[in-house]
């Protein structure tokens, strides 16, 4: 706790990296290595979800737009343009971040129940377009044609090593970014803005400003996820848009915790895990799902890792 | 710095909840603001700092009218105030109330480039921690916090944004009768040395005769009568529509 909590933090990361990456060196097998790619994606999307719902108060239930958004844009200038593979991602990223900000500056103004619902309407509007744009977008066959995989610093991500190192990377550098920012001042201010919003807009707070500075983080890290999900699906689907999506962002974020930073990463790991698994055995995997998502609600009333965390204190960040 | 009212008057739906209010609290003075439930005491408060907009009035502050002021504004001006239900950041801890406060304050809230908390804004914590009496709990959550040092939390948040006038909505409800004093010993020992223009809204009548120098008394909206606690005592129109109604009930 004392003295460098960002050494701290970056070393953490290092370490989670070098095991990560250490992994197949050790031992090849292709349903761990999809499972990080996944997972990576899928992080980046409920850890960037959090930092509105678990931090801010503001739950959005159109997130899976930002994801979309991303994917999308990053497969698209990959298919339009020679970008290399690093300045298209960044690309990506940027159109989401602008298209967080538009949406959040009609959005962030509102109280919590139109907030969400509002969210929700403009994502099923984007899911419409992308349907409807079937010259740009494919319609609901999704983006055809693939990704083209430009060779990038002697990385060639179509071999599944090397995308799985890829996404690895960026993941960690990705969940390092958003820790840095929940720890930062602004991040406090966030807290503040949840827990008591009149008291901080008494302190010089600008409650808009603030919010969709939020939003537009939030939407540039879901589109970074996005990326991921893109490179691995090697195209863009609707469904990756979808509100069903965004509902998949936020059970991770209540099966892992809303209190602790990785809480969301716990969550994703447990989402798709038993998607994985239960799939396998049954189609209903939603009833499953359904059942697991109520345990932990009526059982523990909060998400694995607040639970670890409130059961011993002080052992566990 | 001397807080000056004139002629503020707010309405809330026809009905005149501040009806042309004029009052001079000279600089340094420690001054308090009673009248019966309903008297509009809380309303003046959030006219002065600015939570609602008052139909027309000045309230000018060290002679500059700051009426048209947001309450971002005002709080930079120098205007603090703190709550009748003590208002925190119950999450957080004591210290972190006070340090984002302090932040916030500062005007680095939207900073994304260091960690929490900047550079000397800890050492600013702890000093108002210290002034008030809350460095023994520093670490603890406002949310399991005794409900007097709930209270002096909130206080200690309008400090740390080193206010020239503190406004105090009663500092001391929901207190038994032994922690009241306390805590308005403390308010006055923090007017002494912080040298604050005070005013506190307050209905327990021992402490406001014992502890303020003047005393303003609204009734249905208007000042009733202003004067020191021996006037105020004796004067037969308080007594009749508040002091007096006091005693019957009790």
């Amino acid at each position: 706790m004392k003295g460098r909590p960002g050494l701290r933090d970056a070393a953490m990361a290092i370490l989670a990296l070098i095991v990560v990456l250490a992994i197949p060196l050790l031992h090849r097998s292709p349903a761990f290595e999809d499972f990080i790619i996944r997972l990576s994606a899928m992080a980046l999307f409920a850890t960037s979800l959090n930092l509105l719902v678990g931090n801010t108060g503001m739950v959005s239930f159109g997130h899976g737009l930002f994801y979309g958004l991303g994917a999308y844009a990053f497969a698209l200038t990959m298919q339009m343009t020679d970008l290399p593979l690093p300045a298209a991602a960044v690309v990506a990223v940027l159109v989401t971040a602008f298209g967080a900000l538009g949406v959040g500056a009609i959005c962030v103004r509102l109280s919590t129940d139109y907030f969400a619902f509002i969210t929700l309407a403009v994502q099923m509007l984007f899911y419409s377009i992308i349907i409807s744009w079937q010259s740009l977008t494919g319609g609901d066959q999704g983006l055809r044609g693939g990704i083209p995989r430009r060779e990038i610093f002697g990385f060639e991500l179509a071999s599944q090593l090397h995308l799985y190192q890829f996404c690895a990377v960026i993941a960690v550098f990705g969940l390092l970014a958003l820790r840095h920012i929940t720890a930062s001042p602004f991040g406090q201010t966030l807290r503040m803005i949840r827990d008591n919003e009149s008291r901080a807009s008494f302190l010089g707070i600008v409650m808009w400003r603030a919010r969709l500075i939020a939003f537009t983080i939030a939407g540039a890290f879901a589109g970074l996820g996005g990326v991921l999900a893109a490179l691995f699906v090697s195209g863009a689907y609707p469904e990756l848009a979808d509100w069903p999506n965004s509902g998949q962002a936020i059970f991770a974020v209540m099966l892992g915790g809303i209190n602790s930073f990785l809480g969301p990463v716990l969550g994703a790991m447990i989402l798709l895990a038993l998607n994985d698994v239960v799939t396998r055995f049954t189609e209903y995997h939603g009833l499953v799902l359904g059942m697991v998502i109520l345990a932990f609600a009526l059982g523990l009333r909060r998400g694995v890792l607040d639970f670890l965390r409130l059961a011993w204190p002080g052992h566990l960040k | 710095m001397k807080l000056e009212i004139k002629n503020l008057t707010k309405t809330f739906g026809g009905v005149r909840a501040i009806d042309d209010i004029s009052l001079h609290f000279p600089s340094g003075s420690l001054s308090a603001v009673i009248g019966p439930n309903g008297a509009g005491k809380s309303t003046f408060f959030n006219l002065i700092s600015g939570a609602f907009a008052a139909d027309s009035g000045e309230v000018l502050l060290d002679g500059r009218n700051i009426l048209r002021l947001s309450k971002t504004e005002r709080m930079h001006r120098g205007i603090g105030r703190a709550f009748q239900v003590a208002s925190c950041f119950p999450t957080m801890t004591v210290a972190e109330n006070l340090m984002a406060s302090v932040t916030a304050h500062l005007g680095r809230w939207g900073n994304l480039a260091c960690r929490f908390p900047p550079p000397g804004v800890r050492e600013r914590a702890d000093t108002v921690m210290e002034l008030v009496g809350l460095t023994q709990v520093a670490n603890v959550r406002a949310a399991i916090l005794s409900h007097g040092d709930q209270k002096l939390l909130d206080i200690a948040i309008a400090l740390a944004l080193e206010p020239k006038v503190l406004l105090l909505d009663e500092p001391t409800a929901g207190m038994g009768p032994e922690e009241r004093w306390r805590m308005i010993e403390r308010v006055r020992a923090l007017w002494e040395q912080q040298k604050l223009t005070l005013v506190f809204i307050e209905h327990d009548m021992d402490i406001v005769f014992k502890v303020a120098s003047t005393i303003r008394v609204l009734c249905y909206g208007r000042v009733l009568a202003e004067g020191t606690p021996d006037e105020i005592r004796s004067n037969p129109a308080v007594i009749e529509a508040y002091l007096g109604t006091e005693a019957d009930a009790a």
